[in-house]
């Protein structure tokens, strides 16, 4: 049984095939990257699976049950924990908070325990605090110490980004979706990224989802790669097999893929 | 910073903004205007703040030229640029402020000598213009007006061209005298409670209003206490900033629980007009604080705040009242007080149920339309049977508590049973704010989807912060029906729940300090919908003075008076981040590699 099965799944918006009969799966353990043009539909797909948009027709299974109909914070609850394409932090909040807050799901202390300091709830505290330290060690000194109690606001770019990736994994997902990981970051920031995403397999246990235009990034780091293109998906296979097809070649405007050209533009 | 360009010969430095002062000149002339034909000189011309020198009447006129002179003269300063070397003609630009200020009540008086315009106006009185005459001639008035204003103008001109300590030392000075004396009911109270009547009888007039020699032993005072305390407030001070956090949270703790015990102790030397008012005072930071964790922590923009005070306060008068119409069991305020908590509570789910859907301006419009609705239906014939209808109900028994009824013909049990149900707010604001929950609702604030897809039930969530903020309000509504005595759907107001939340704006949102200076300031001194603040010379003037204080707080202070560090950030981010950058805290995208 595969991890993650999407049968013949269509979103329609108004008259647009924003995704049309896409047929997916993504063994447990697998790291498959989504590629294709701008408006190719990858960011809608994430929004799918992760609860944010309903599918017209089709269904969605992950470890054999069905998302369909299911909140966002369902599906996180689930086991999938995703991050977004345009950063969105909660900016006012510091940053151990970001990911403490993202443990929300796993945890179940409610007011009863805050209000009287019980035990249960004090220890689930400290062990919130420990699990999102521990999360944010991930990406070695730049999220912990002196910027663990800093606003989310003062980061860099490239560190949104990375706590973007540390909130998600603070969810204690199974099966992580990475919406662009390394857009706008320099060669050296991605090439780092591109290793500690291949951790996230080894040493977290996670499956990984990506959408990426960076083409090293893609090449360097997955089993499997799918292209889509308006709304459909036109090739998948290894990078090679991928990077070759005239389907392919076409979607990108002709342009021979695998170079370090393509990757110019982000949506 | 150093500066960069103390060199006056490379930058030209540039003169007064001319267009700016006059600009200033000509809303101030608009203000005291406005002013004047609202009737506040007349209506407030019975309060004196110093006898027989200064009243409350003139001072509504007298402070425009002055602080507009100051803000007009003030500029920004941008970091590492040389401020502009002030000279003489700074004070004159302040006089033509302060000039143009005055015009505005001299133009004022020549319009009344010459037309008759009562009819739409109707603060436009011979009484306006006797007073703007100072009881002599208009031409005389009018003469007197353009020197005074043209004298304060001056003055608050040369605020910026006096030494920095001088001027402080002049706000203290102004800001104590006006404050002693707008004080002067709680203030006596308090001082007769410990048996100084001598002292009060000293410093205050007979009828309301400093002294004169009163206001200069205060002013000297407010001067002198700085010079004397400041320094060893400032050693102390860095002292416990450099405690170890342990000791710090020790000092806290004990500074906490000593201000607590004074709290409580404090009731018993003051006399009834105080305590009362006091007392409205808690049942507003109750109200305040449960609409601080919707609005402020939830960011639930929730304007029918009050009716979940009806419910409180309805379902209390029917438990304890014999007079309850329908049903009428006449419980004990305590278990009453359970009943109403958990009715407060579903009725909050039951309200907050579908409105919680919505978001931004249409969860708002929809809340406000509940908060009406609640108070239509007690106020509806269809279930009079139940609440009485127009005739409300009466008779609600005071609280009994063994030793003594908490009723409203005792101020101070009231006052002290509001300070238990305070601390029981501000004791669960702050457990639930730094809690999963807290954290939950403030980034819902932040960006309610993302919150949702980090696993936030955010439908749950936010019910819960309506149910708390009920239950809150709940404990306020309970206690006003057994402190008033009877309770009538007058009471519920929408412009109760508009209060309530300029009380949270002003206070500071989503700061339980603030929100407790904001009730304090805004109930205690200018008086809550129906209660009388201290100044109860300025219950006509209420709504004018709140709505001016909310403009200004937006445009100028938007945090609040006592901010919460998060919305600060808020609010102000672009400078947060400057500083940081400032600071070196800011990262840039840095060259450490991976641990």
């Amino acid at each position: 049984m595969s991890m993650l099965e999407i049968k013949d799944l269509s979103v329609t918006f108004g008259g647009l095939h924003a995704l049309k009969n896409l047929d997916f799966r993504v063994e447990e353990g697998e790291i498959v990257s989504v590629i294709g043009p701008n408006g190719a539909g990858k960011t809608t797909f994430f929004n799918m699976i992760s609860g944010m948009v309903t599918p017209t027709s089709g269904d969605i299974f992950f470890e054999g049950e069905s998302l369909l109909g299911l909140d966002p914070s369902q599906v996180t609850e689930r086991g999938i924990a995703r991050t977004f394409q345009n950063v969105r932090l909660f900016a006012n909040m510091t940053i151990l908070e970001n990911v403490m807050v993202a443990q929300h799901c796993r945890t179940d202390q409610k007011v009863f325990g805050a209000l009287f300091q019980t035990k249960a709830f004090k220890s689930e505290e400290e062990a919130i605090r420990t699990y999102g330290e521990e999360v944010l060690s991930f990406f070695g000194s730049r999220l912990t110490g002196y910027r663990l109690d800093q606003p989310a606001s003062v980061l860099s770019y490239a560190n949104r980004r990375r706590l973007e990736i540390a909130r998600a994994m603070a969810t204690r997902p199974r099966l992580l979706l990475l919406d662009e990981p390394v857009a706008g970051m320099n060669p050296r920031e991605s090439a780092e990224l591109t290793t500690l995403i291949g951790r996230l397999r080894t040493e977290w246990g996670f499956t990984v989802v990506m959408i990426e235009h960076d083409m090293s990034v893609v090449r360097d780091v997955s089993d499997r790669v799918v292209v889509l293109d308006h709304g459909e998906t036109i090739a998948q296979g290894s990078y090679e097999d991928v990077a070759n097809d005239p389907q392919v070649i076409e979607a990108y405007l002709g342009r021979p893929v695998g170079s370090e050209e393509i990757p110019g533009e982000s949506s | 910073m150093t500066a960069i360009s103390n060199d006056p010969s490379i930058y030209e430095t540039p003169g007064i903004n001319w267009r700016r002062q006059i600009r200033f000149g000509l809303i101030g002339a608009l203000s005291t205007a406005f002013i004047s034909l609202a009737g506040m000189p007349v209506g407030l011309d019975g309060r004196s703040i110093i006898q027989p020198v200064l009243s409350m009447g003139y001072l509504s006129l007298l402070w425009v030229p002055f602080v507009f002179a100051s803000i007009a003269g003030s500029e920004v300063v941008l970091e590492g640029m040389a401020e502009r070397q002030r000279s003489a003609r700074d004070l004159w630009a302040g006089a033509l402020v302060g000039l143009g200020s005055s015009g505005g009540v001299v133009l004022l008086m020549i319009l009344i000598q010459n037309f008759d315009l009562r009819d739409p106006l109707v603060n436009w009185s011979p009484q306006l213009l006797e007073l703007l005459s100072f009881d002599r001639s208009a031409a005389f008035g009018m003469v007197i007006w353009l020197v005074l204003g043209t004298f304060l103008g001056f003055l608050g001109g040369s605020m910026h061209v006096v030494p920095q300590k001088f001027r402080s030392a002049t706000l203290t000075v102004c800001l104590s005298v006006f404050g002693v004396s707008v004080l002067e009911t709680f203030l006596t109270d308090l001082l007769e409670g410990f048996g100084l009547e001598g002292l009060t009888d000293l410093v205050y007039y007979k009828r309301g209003g400093l002294e004169v020699l009163g206001a200069v032993a205060v002013a000297a005072l407010a001067l002198a206490v700085p010079l004397i305390a400041g320094p060893r407030v400032a050693r102390v001070k860095t002292q416990v900033i450099e405690m170890p956090s342990e000791e710090r949270r020790r000092v806290n703790l004990a500074l906490l629980a000593v201000s607590a015990a004074l709290l409580f102790v404090l009731p018993f030397f003051l006399g009834k007009i105080t305590n009362e008012l006091l007392a409205n005072v808690g049942l507003f930071v109750l109200l305040a604080l449960g609409l601080n964790i919707v609005v402020g922590l939830a960011g639930i923009l929730d304007l029918g705040y009050v009716a979940f005070f009806a419910v409180g306060g309805y379902t209390t008068a029917v438990l304890t009242s014999p007079n309850s119409p329908g049903f009428s069991p006449e419980l004990p305020w305590p278990v009453a007080l359970i009943a109403v908590v958990i009715l407060t509570g579903l009725v909050g789910l039951f309200i907050g149920a579908p409105v919680i859907r919505m978001r931004g301006d249409y969860l708002a419009i929809v809340t406000l339309g509940f908060g009406e609705i609640i108070r239509l239906l007690f106020l509806s014939d269809w279930l009079s049977g139940w609440f009485g209808g127009a005739q409300g109900i009466t008779n609600i028994p005071g609280v009994n508590v063994g030793i003594a009824t908490v009723k409203g013909t005792d101020p101070r049990s009231v006052f002290l049973l509001v300070l238990v149900f305070c601390g029981i707010a501000i004791y669960v604001s702050w457990r639930l704010e730094n809690s999963r929950l807290g954290r939950a609702w403030m980034a819902i604030r932040e960006d309610e989807d993302v919150a949702e897809a980090m696993g936030v039930n955010t439908t749950n969530t936010k019910l819960m912060a309506f149910v708390v903020g009920a239950v809150l309000a709940s404990f306020s509504g309970a206690i006003f029906s057994a402190k008033v005595g009877s309770i009538f759907p007058t009471s519920f107001l929408m412009l109760v729940s508009i209060i309530i939340l300029v009380v949270v704006i002003v206070g500071g949102m989503g700061n339980i300090t603030g929100v407790i200076v904001g009730a304090l300031v805004l109930i205690g001194v200018l008086g809550g919908p129906k209660q009388p603040g201290l100044l109860q010379e300025f219950s006509q003037f209420k709504l004018l003075i709140y709505g001016a204080l909310l403009v200004w707080m937006m445009l100028k202070r938007p945090e609040g008076l006592v901010p919460n560090v998060r919305r600060t950030r808020e609010l102000h981010q672009e400078e947060f981040l400057q500083d940081a950058w400032l600071k070196g805290e800011i990262d840039t995208d840095d060259q450490e590699g991976t641990a």
